[in-house]
């Protein structure tokens, strides 16, 4: 029932006044968002960008039905959520591979905990692990592996169960420049194929305007949306894309807002 | 291509046993070194047998009384593996309702933790007290001593999977059991092994304090006799066996470690 398909389509999510308090170590309430609105269409590409402490991966968590609202509502297909979203594949900025298993048998933990079918699914992971060019590591433990391996790795576990909705915090954020920009690259080749709904976040403002079909700019403190760009550049995009003249109007924007904000500042 | 491989592997072999033995040639050379010192020392000083007898006299003692040692060796063995096997099947489960049970974390914890600053030793002869001479003191003091190192690693061990790892397992959907089984337990088995590491050393201890306090048998009751006797050679042989013991045992450990986390090695060399 649950063989994947050849084409995958994503999810739609819809995210209606939410706002989240959390109680800190003191006691102390902390407003981590206040008020978020945002409508995200099946197979978009998001990235959402902000400074530490805007309560962007709150937002992901929210979204993933792992963490509760404290007001407001999350819809993941028009329904509500409640509980963990299935369609849910997450990827953080660690790759928490488990060291006990081999490459395949990491990517194949989410078939193995859902008891999808695992012949199917196996084809699939093979498939994956071979388009991001760790064909000939399956059989290998995540600690014979290189940084950028591992979270190529951990991608394709996200990705093993054709995940509706694919979740990723920060997820290049501990690479040097040079593995990230060809993450970039290879992420970017993956979703259109699955054309799977993606959240990204980041703290980069080019990885973000390089790979989103709208880039989400958010304030701290409270956490709150500051605007919402669409990136209409042609895809395929890579590294020829930075020096687009369109690229760099869309960073230099999102570096004004910041400067506004009072996150940036210039000298 | 059969003849290529019995030519080449006998020569492996070889190449790989020289390579362990030029590593190792400074070790095997003072231990030698320290041997012959002690032997040369003892002759040419005239030290007194009962003071401290030459190596080649605890050898030969050790030929010459190799029944009583092995039998009392073997008294030993048995009320360390018990002890021994009693921290680990109740130290584990233990640590698996330390982690997940709130009220077992606030109080059996702490308990444990002011239960490990009483000395143990000095519990050993109240337990002669209570349980008589036979095997179970022992065993008793083997455990008590033992227990500590093992529920606490396997405590820290199984708190050590990432909150990020949790997540995920529950955004997959994964009940508690499959958490603990598929995750929790498995991140834990190095943690758990260092616990086991440490609690045989401290079981060869306790079984071995247990049979001074009272005993029929043993290699800490032959201490006892041999000192009575001024028998040094004996105590000396006796201190051997143990050591052997010991070493024996962490062995085993150690070798089980290796066979069961093939990955953890790997994981020691890329974080270094």
């Amino acid at each position: 029932m649950n063989a994947p398909q050849p084409s995958i389509r994503g999810v739609s999510i819809d995210v209606r006044g939410v706002t989240k308090r959390y109680k800190s170590a003191r006691g102390e309430p902390i407003q981590a968002l206040e008020l978020v609105d945002l409508d995200i269409a099946p197979g978009e590409f998001i990235s959402i960008v902000g400074p530490s402490g805007c309560g962007k991966s709150t937002l992901m968590m929210l979204v993933s039905g792992l963490i509760p609202v404290s007001s407001g509502e999350i819809r993941v297909d028009g329904k509500p959520i409640f509980g963990a979203v299935k369609q849910a594949g997450i990827v953080f900025q660690r790759d928490v591979l488990l060291d006990w298993r081999s490459v395949l048998d990491n990517v194949m933990l989410p078939v193995e905990i859902k008891k999808l079918d695992p012949k199917t699914h196996l084809v699939k992971a093979r498939q994956l692990l071979a388009s991001v060019g760790l064909a000939g590591f399956e059989d290998k433990y995540p600690g014979e592996l290189s940084g950028g391996m591992r979270q190529r790795a951990s991608i394709c576990r996200a990705l093993v169960q054709n995940p509706g909705l694919l979740l990723m915090d920060e997820p290049f954020g501990a690479l040097d420049a040079l593995t990230r920009e060809q993450m970039n690259v290879d992420l970017q080749r993956i979703w259109m194929q699955e054309r799977n709904t993606v959240v990204f976040i980041t703290h980069s403002i080019e990885e973000a305007v390089l790979l989103a079909d709208r880039v989400v700019v958010m304030s701290a403190r409270p956490g709150r949306i500051a605007d919402v760009l669409e990136i209409d550049m042609p895809r395929p995009r890579g590294s020829h894309s930075r020096s687009d003249p369109a690229f760099l109007h869309h960073v230099e924007k999102i570096r004004r807002h910041f400067m506004a904000l009072g996150i940036l500042s210039e000298a | 291509m059969a003849d290529v491989l019995q030519q080449t592997l006998p020569d492996e072999r070889t190449s790989r046993s020289r390579a362990w033995f030029s590593q190792n040639l400074p070790v095997i050379a003072i231990v030698i070194a320290l041997f012959l010192g002690w032997e040369l020392a003892v002759r040419l000083l005239n030290v007194a047998e009962y003071v401290l007898p030459a190596p080649s006299v605890i050898i030969a003692k050790m030929v010459s009384s190799w029944e009583l040692l092995l039998v009392n060796a073997w008294a030993t063995t048995l009320e360390i593996l018990l002890g021994f096997g009693m921290s680990v099947f109740i130290g584990i489960p233990l640590a698996v309702l330390v982690v997940y049970s709130r009220v077992f974390e606030r109080v059996a914890f702490p308990l444990m933790v002011s239960l490990q600053t009483i000395p143990k030793v000095a519990l050993a002869p109240i337990l002669v007290m209570w349980l008589g001479y036979g095997i179970m003191p022992k065993v008793m003091v083997a455990f008590l001593i033992s227990f500590f190192p093992i529920v606490i690693n396997a405590v820290i061990g199984m708190r050590s999977a990432e909150k990020e790892m949790i997540y995920l397992a529950q955004s997959m959907g994964a009940s508690e059991l499959t958490t603990f089984l598929k995750i929790r337990l498995p991140k834990a088995l190095p943690s758990i092994f260092g616990g086991l590491k440490v609690g045989i050393g401290q079981a060869v201890v306790g079984a071995t304090v247990g049979e001074f306090i009272a005993a029929e048998k043993g290699l800490g009751y032959l201490q006892l006799i041999s000192q009575v006797r001024l028998d040094t050679p004996l105590l000396f042989a006796a201190v051997v066996m143990l050591s052997l013991i010991g070493v024996t045992l962490f062995n085993i450990i150690a070798w089980l470690e290796r066979v069961c986390l093939p990955w953890s090695r790997l994981r020691t060399e890329t974080d270094s």
